[in-house]
């Protein structure tokens, strides 16, 4: 849809359901598929929680949109990245989130999945190399 | 310099409405171009013509309207978070079957395609939010 | 590439500060506004870490706001510049991008 190509980089630092951000931020990720833009996810601070496994939000009477990030391989999401120590303070490890699967239909190309941890000189370097920050 | 706008905050609760128009209006006094104001999570209700805020205090509302209007700003609600939050036009009145809109008229509802086509075309990015 | 970013909440209400300068890279901007401009004066918790920032980033707190909170200018942290709506535009104009610590 455009020519011109931009390294998206969407910045999440809240916690999902105690307030719309998370929610509000993917839906932008996913009208943002259609633009053919370079895009990764980076989750700092209380944004890490946003990708926690087995969310269960019946008892709060709110949709449950975790299910969302698992397909963010469909968006032309290219990379999840994780920020290590927003992980380890808050006592959680890779194994504690989502996996993210990912496939390029044109090469076949797969990836079972792109939620990468980093540690904090890679986040630094993240935000550097991207053209765009979004942040919600 | 090419700027975009994003305010994800509604009138007065935050500052970030505020801040976010005295940006603008002094980068367009400067000179420079403002491709878009685009008013996403409660920075929708930015865009209700129906307040009525005390004749002391600023009509941040009308501010607005009146920076668009002198410089012919394009000011974006989004519609999914305007839908959410009742923020409505003669369009999705009619579509959703709305007995009233509220929209002031220097604004318009539109998709958040066009805060992503903000981002791809203008220079920078500037976000205004809590 | 220099980015600047903006942390405009209290850093004794939010880590959006702490967070910021952890990430911003030696050279970067940062601009102290609405709450934010709490960390730039004098005497507070976050004094020391707001020294040792500045040895390596540029710190920018916006004047209107400082005022009104009731901050004069000579309780900012030395080597903290104040600056206007447009040093504030020049910020944004001057470094690659804008970063947005909400």
């Amino acid at each position: 849809m455009s020519e011109v190509v931009k390294k998206f980089l969407y910045l999440n630092r809240k916690a999902p359901y105690g307030t719309i951000y998370a929610w509000e931020s993917l839906e932008v990720v996913l009208i943002g598929a259609a633009f053919d833009q370079e895009v990764s996810l980076m989750f700092v601070d209380d944004g890490v929680y946003q990708l926690l496994k087995g969310q269960d939000t019946a008892g709060i009477g709110m949709k449950n949109f975790s299910p969302t990030y698992r397909t963010l391989g469909d968006y032309e999401v290219r990379s999840v990245f994780v920020d290590q120590d927003s992980l380890a303070a808050r006592g959680l490890t890779q194994d504690d989130l989502v996996q993210i699967a990912w496939e390029d239909w044109e090469t076949g190309e797969e990836k079972e999945n792109i939620v990468e941890v980093v540690d904090s000189a890679r986040v630094s370097e993240l935000m550097e190399e991207s053209d765009v920050i979004f942040s919600f | 310099m090419k700027f975009a706008i994003q305010v994800n905050e509604g009138p007065y609760q935050h500052q970030a409405s505020d801040s976010a128009y005295f940006f603008a209006k002094t980068a367009l006094e400067k000179g420079h171009e403002i491709f878009r104001v685009f008013f996403y999570h409660d920075g929708v209700n930015n865009g209700t013509r129906l307040t009525t805020p005390p004749q002391d205090d600023r009509n941040i509302v009308n501010r607005w309207a009146e920076l668009a209007e002198k410089h012919d700003l394009d000011l974006v609600v989004c519609v999914a978070a305007a839908q959410r939050r009742g923020i409505v036009d003669e369009g999705e009145a009619q579509r959703n079957g709305k007995d009233a809109t509220n929209i002031h008229p220097k604004f318009r509802i539109s998709g958040l395609g066009q805060l992503i086509e903000a981002a791809i075309q203008s220079e920078r990015l500037v976000v205004f939010g809590d | 590439m220099s980015i600047l970013h903006t942390v405009n909440k209290s850093t004794f209400e939010r880590n959006s500060l702490e967070s910021c300068l952890k990430f911003a890279r030696d050279g970067a901007s940062v601009l102290l506004f609405e709450d934010g401009v709490y960390a730039a004066v004098t005497g507070t918790s976050a004094e020391d870490s707001v020294k040792a920032a500045l040895d390596r980033l540029s710190i920018y707190v916006l004047g209107p706001d400082l005022k009104a909170r009731g901050l004069s200018e000579d309780r900012v942290v030395e080597g903290i510049r104040v600056v206007d709506y447009a040093g504030f535009v020049d910020l944004a104009a001057e470094n690659d991008k804008v970063q947005a610590w909400l």
